[in-house]
C-alpha cells in the first residue's frame, strides 16, 4: 500500500544498500533495555562457558582481558527499527573462547545469559567462525553499562537483542530454546535482513 | 510457534491535538486485537517508487475499547515519519500496522498494584494506556504517575490525568516540570530525583510494581534510584527512547 503524500529520506545508494528492509539509520547510540542497568564490580565480573561442554571454564575481568582479543567494525540494527553503521569495537571472539574448552558434539544451540537475568538463543553455528565476540571497548573506550558494558556479546548479524548487554556467560544446548524476549513474542532466530522481528516471521 | 503478525490497513477516524508537537491518531483496525497496555504497535510507511520504512509508536488507548487504538505521535521536527503523521495523515487516510507488540513493559489489572509509573515526555503515552485500563476496569488498585515536562504546554493527556484522578480516591497525578513552571505553581519544578520518587511513593506501601518510559537519561537516574531503594529489579520496568526515535 502507497502512503498518502510520504515520500521519505532517501539516503545514498552506498547507505541504503546498508539498512535492512524497515530499518532507519541513526548516527547515535540509542539505548533500549527492559529493567535497570546492573552495575557489577569487576572483581565480582566472571565470564563462563558451561552445558554441553567437556568441563566448564571461567575467566576473572582479569584473566578475560589477557585473551587475545580483535578489533571489529560492523553494522547493527536493532529490532526498535534502528540501525547504526559502522560500529566499532574490541573483544575477544567466541572462536578464540571456545579453544579453551571441548564443546560436546550434540551442542546445536547457545543461550547467553547475562546480569540481571537476561537471555538470548543463538545457533552455535552462528556463533563461530568470526561472527560473535564477547566485546568490551565500543569506539576505542571502555563499553558504558548502558551499552552493556562491562561486556557485551556483539552477533552483529541478527538483530541486537540477540547482543546481549552485561553477559556473563554462555551455556552450550543440544536444542532451541527461547530466551527473554523470544519468549515475549519476539523470532528465536532475528535475521535483520530476512525481517524476522517477530513470532512466526 | 505463534501465527505471524500480520499487516493490516488501518483507518484514521480522527486526530487529536494533544499539545503543540503531539497528536493522538485514532486507527480503525479491520483485524483489531485487544492489546495489554504497555505494547505498542509497528508503522509501516510505503513512498510511491517502493521506499519503505517502520516505527513502532506505543498504544495510548485502553483494550476496552474495542476496534480501534490510539497512537500518540510526538513530532520530531527532522524526522522522517512523525512529521508525516502529524500533519499530513488526516481522516479518512489509511495507515498500515502491525501489533499489538512487546510482552514485559506490560501491565494489566490481574497483575495488580500498588503501580507506580514515572514518564518523562511523550513517554507518559504507554502509561496512560495503563490508567485508562485502570479506568476502564473500575479496578481500585493504588497508583501513582509521577509525570516530568518541560512545561505545561508540552504535558500531554493534562485534563484527562486530572478528571481521572478526580474522582478517584486510589490515584494520584504529580506533574514536574524542568524548565518553565506554570505561574503559581507550587509543585515539583526539578528532574525526578530520589527525594521526590521517595515522597511520591510514601503512601503507595509495599510491592510496588513500577513501569518507567521516557529519555535515557531520565530512565537511567529513575531506575537506579528505585533499583537504591529497594525495589526487586524485576519490578522496575524500563522502556526508554534516544535522542533519535524519530
Amino acid at each position: 500500500m502507497i502512503s498518502r503524500g510520504f515520500f521519505g529520506r532517501r539516503r545514498p545508494a552506498e547507505v541504503e544498500n546498508r539498512l535492512p528492509p524497515g530499518q532507519y539509520l541513526v548516527t547515535d547510540f540509542p539505548v533500549l533495555s527492559a529493567g535497570p542497568t546492573p552495575h557489577t564490580p569487576l572483581d565480582r565480573w566472571s565470564f563462563t562457558l558451561e552445558g554441553l561442554v567437556g568441563s566448564p571454564v571461567s575467566w576473572s575481568w582479569d584473566s578475560f582481558l589477557k585473551l587475545p582479543s580483535q578489533a571489529f567494525t560492523v553494522d547493527i540494527s536493532c529490532v526498535t527499527k534502528w540501525t547504526k553503521l559502522g560500529t566499532k569495537w574490541l573483544g575477544v571472539s567466541v572462536d578464540t573462547l571456545l579453544q579453551s574448552v571441548h564443546v560436546d558434539g550434540t551442542a546445536r544451540y547457545v543461550m547467553a545469559f547475562s546480569d540481571g537475568g537476561y537471555t538470548t538463543n543463538v545457533p552455535l553455528a552462528e556463533m563461530v567462525n568470526g561472527q560473535a565476540f564477547i566485546a568490551y571497548q565500543f569506539d576505542d573506550k571502555p563499553l558504558a553499562a548502558v551499552h552493556g558494558g562491562p561486556a557485551r556479546l556483539v552477533v552483529p548479524h541478527l538483530y541486537f537483542w540477540k547482543s546481549a548487554k552485561w553477559v556473563r556467560g554462555l551455556r552450550f544446548i543440544d536444542h532451541d530454546e527461547p530466551g527473554f524476549w523470544e519468549s515475549l513474542g519476539y523470532n528465536m532466530h532475528g535475521d535483520p535482513w530476512k525481517e524476522e522481528r517477530y513470532s512466526g516471521d | 510457534m505463534q501465527p505471524a503478525l500480520e499487516w493490516q490497513v488501518g483507518e484514521v477516524t480522527r486526530v487529536r491535538t494533544e499539545t503543540p508537537r503531539t497528536k493522538t491518531l485514532t486507527l480503525a483496525l479491520p483485524k483489531w486485537m485487544a492489546h495489554r497496555p504497555g505494547q505498542h504497535y509497528d508503522v509501516s510507511l510505503t513512498a510511491p517508487d517502493g521506499y519503505r520504512t517502520e516505527r513502532s509508536y506505543s498504544a495510548a488507548s485502553e483494550p476496552e475499547r474495542a476496534g480501534e487504538v490510539d497512537l500518540t505521535v510526538e513530532r520530531i521536527d527532522d524526522g522522517e515519519v512523525s512529521p508525516y503523521l502529524d500533519d499530513v495523515l488526516m481522516p479518512g487516510d489509511q495507515l498500515e500496522v502491525r501489533g499489538p507488540i512487546g510482552g514485559y513493559f506490560v501491565w494489566d489489572v490481574s497483575l495488580g498494584g500498588p503501580l507506580l509509573l514515572i514518564g518523562g515526555g511523550s513517554g507518559v503515552v504507554p502509561l496512560m494506556a495503563m490508567l485508562r485500563h485502570r479506568a476502564a476496569q473500575k479496578a481500585p488498585i493504588p497508583a501513582r504517575l509521577l509525570y516530568s515536562s518541560r512545561s505545561a504546554q508540552e504535558v500531554i493527556y493534562r485534563t484527562e490525568f486530572e478528571r481521572l484522578a478526580d474522582g478517584d480516591g486510589e490515584l494520584e497525578v504529580v506533574f514536574t516540570f524542568t524548565r518553565h513552571a506554570p505561574p503559581g505553581w507550587t509543585g515539583y519544578q526539578r528532574r525526578i530525583d530520589p527525594a521526590m520518587l521517595d515522597e511520591v511513593m510514601q503512601s503507595l506501601g509495599n510491592g510496588v510494581r513500577s513501569y518507567v518510559c521516557g529519555p535515557t537519561l531520565l530512565v537511567e537516574a529513575v531506575s537506579n534510584a528505585l533499583v537504591a531503594m529497594g525495589l526487586p529489579a524485576g519490578r522496575v520496568r524500563t522502556e526508554r527512547f534516544g535522542p533519535t526515535g524519530t
